[in-house]
């Protein structure tokens, strides 16, 4: 016991350190170079720089990569105000968020809401799994932007279309997962239900699904993981609303401070969905 | 005794699997009467399981009948309570769980207290009250296994079948448990049919030993009627006359002529033995009721 919490503190602290280290990396990049550039400019060019809306005294002449101050000063920015609503390009970031979430939500919860009925028929009958196997096979490793022309032509709507991508993505791994972990279920098990006359419905509900919770929650892990992934990706293309959106919006701003800054929530978030599901798979997990 | 006295009836049970010339097992034929325990032994591969299944309804046989109380038995039923091989509990529910699915699959419209009473009351039975609420993998394989029983007790079934329920466990924990069963079967008047491999096991607990030959084409080939009291205990069954004359006979079935009566050799109908003590000591004498 003691030995297993003195390993945890040990990972801990070296945990610690990389993340020093990297961010003393980061502020050894970004050290201005040398004799400071801004005496190089001539007083009309820092005029020039005035006009075009840049304080020159500010802007450093690094190579333009933010430095640990400036990334720290927009993240308590961004933090400070999440809500705030300044029209279509000028949104909070949990407003983006928001968007983001409900996105994956809504195509994820249709996703779930078909493949695990779905995966179940497949899992109970070999007949059905031969019959769509050819189908999933091919579906399945299309990459889910590859829709998206065709989304948005037949839906014409563009935040419809995002959700449709989310769907699209996260159906294959809950579809194959509960399949499979239906079709596992122990022959015993079954016998023990049939010997004791049990419904189908009590049969799906008391023993299959239990049985196959665990591999069907995985499944539904993976999804997220890759819905999250996609949904990033498939809002650049959109556009309107999201993280995704705020990412472009902002490489198109030049912000780099709040590309990372997008960057950092997406992975935070990401982090805290994956770890819901692995609370709720830890739940329905039983001991052999 | 005339066959209508006979709460189960086989009648010429076969199977067969598609690509083999010869039946695992032909022409089984034989009966158990109320209240009785009977014990089936022979080797592994004689299709021992698949009789038993055919009586749970899990499997339909190629051929042949079973009756039970006059009733042709064509699917699995709540009358029949089946212990499996391996345990077969569900590891996700509690030892109460585990038997209240049971239950409430008997009696449907119980409240949930009385499926707990009776769900106590079983678990009880068995020794296990202070592990009910404990999930089937913190308990030893002789708990689970009683669990197993329990759970088939439980929806009071007209016949028990068990298939090698003790095969798993170690010496000790098999002797107690047996013990268990044998007292429960005898308070509850129970019918059973058990499958085992073990001899010991079978003059201990069985009424009636049917004695099967080896596969292919395996059958039922002698019914040994047990000579001793039915008031068996362990500890006292090898000071009983008869219990080396009926194990002697038992095992030279098993070691020698049970495979001489592969492929069809045996009777179809099982013939009646009923080890007595003869005037020699040496070589007992067994008397056959054909």
């Amino acid at each position: 016991m003691k030995t297993a919490h003195k390993q945890r503190l040990q990972s801990g602290l070296l945990s610690l350190l990389i993340l020093g280290c990297l961010l003393g990396l980061w502020y050894l990049a970004t050290l201005p170079s040398g004799a400071a550039a801004g005496t190089k400019l001539t007083p009309e060019q820092i005029e020039y720089q005035k006009m075009l809306g840049k304080s020159p005294e500010v802007e450093k002449a690094n190579n333009g990569f933010p430095t640990l101050g400036q990334m720290g000063e927009t993240i308590a920015i961004n933090l400070a105000d999440p809500f705030y609503d300044k029209g279509p390009n000028d949104k909070g970031i949990a407003i983006q968020l928001g968007h983001s979430l409900g996105r994956v939500a809504l195509g994820f919860g249709i996703a779930a809401l078909l493949a695990i009925p779905l995966g179940f028929l497949i899992g109970m009958s070999p007949m059905i799994y031969r019959a769509l196997d050819p189908f999933i096979q091919l579906l399945k490793p299309i990459s889910p932007l590859a829709w998206m022309p065709l989304a948005l032509y037949t839906i014409k709507d563009s935040a419809i279309s995002g959700v449709f991508v989310i769907f699209i993505c996260s159906v294959w791994p809950m579809l194959i997962n509960t399949a499979f972990g239906v079709a596992g279920v122990r022959r015993e098990w079954l016998n023990v239900a049939k010997t004791l006359e049990v419904s189908r419905w009590r049969l799906a509900f008391e023993v299959i699904l239990p049985a196959a919770a665990p591999t069907i929650l995985t499944g539904m892990r993976i999804s997220m993981g890759i819905a999250w992934l996609v949904i990033v990706a498939a809002e650049m293309l959109v556009g309107g609303t999201g993280i995704g959106y705020f990412v472009w919006n902002e490489w198109n701003n030049l912000s780099l401070t709040n590309v990372i800054f997008a960057i950092l929530v997406i992975g935070v978030v990401g982090m805290v969905l994956d770890l819901m599901f692995a609370r709720a798979q830890k739940a329905v997990t039983y001991v052999d | 005794m005339s066959t209508n006295d006979l709460f189960l009836k086989v009648e010429s049970l076969a199977k067969s699997y598609p690509g083999n010339s010869e039946p695992v097992f032909d022409e089984v034929n034989f009966g158990i009467r109320r209240g009785e325990f009977v014990c089936l032994i022979g080797h592994s591969g004689c299709g021992k399981t698949t009789i038993l299944n055919v009586l749970a309804g899990l499997e339909t046989a190629s051929a042949g009948h079973v009756f039970m109380d006059q009733r042709e038995v064509s699917g699995p039923s709540l009358e029949r309570g089946v212990v499996f091989q391996g345990h077969a509990l569900m590891p996700w529910l509690s030892v109460r769980k585990n038997i209240a699915f049971a239950v409430r699959s008997k009696w449907p419209d119980w409240s949930a207290a009385q499926v707990d009473e009776h769900v106590e009351k079983y678990v009880s039975l068995v020794g296990l009250s202070s592990a009910i609420d404990k999930k089937p993998s913190a308990l030893s394989g002789g708990m689970k296994q009683r669990v197993g029983i329990a759970r088939a007790f439980a929806i009071e079934p007209k016949m028990l079948l068990l298939d090698e329920p003790f095969g798993a466990l170690d010496a000790l924990t098999r002797g107690t448990i047996q013990d268990e069963l044998l007292r429960i079967c005898a308070e509850t008047r129970q019918t059973v049919f058990m499958i085992t491999h073990d001899v010991d096991e079978a003059i201990l607990l069985a009424d009636t030993i049917l004695l099967m030959s080896n596969g292919p084409q395996a059958r039922v080939a002698e019914a040994v009627r047990n000579p001793l009291p039915r008031n068996r205990e362990r500890a006292r069954l090898h000071h009983e006359p008869l219990y080396y004359p009926l194990r002697n006979h038992l095992v030279d079935f098993l070691v020698s002529r049970s495979k001489h009566l592969s492929h069809g050799r045996a009777p179809s109908t099982p013939s009646e033995v009923h080890p007595s003590l003869d005037n020699n000591p040496d070589r007992p004498a067994l008397h056959r009721v054909a």
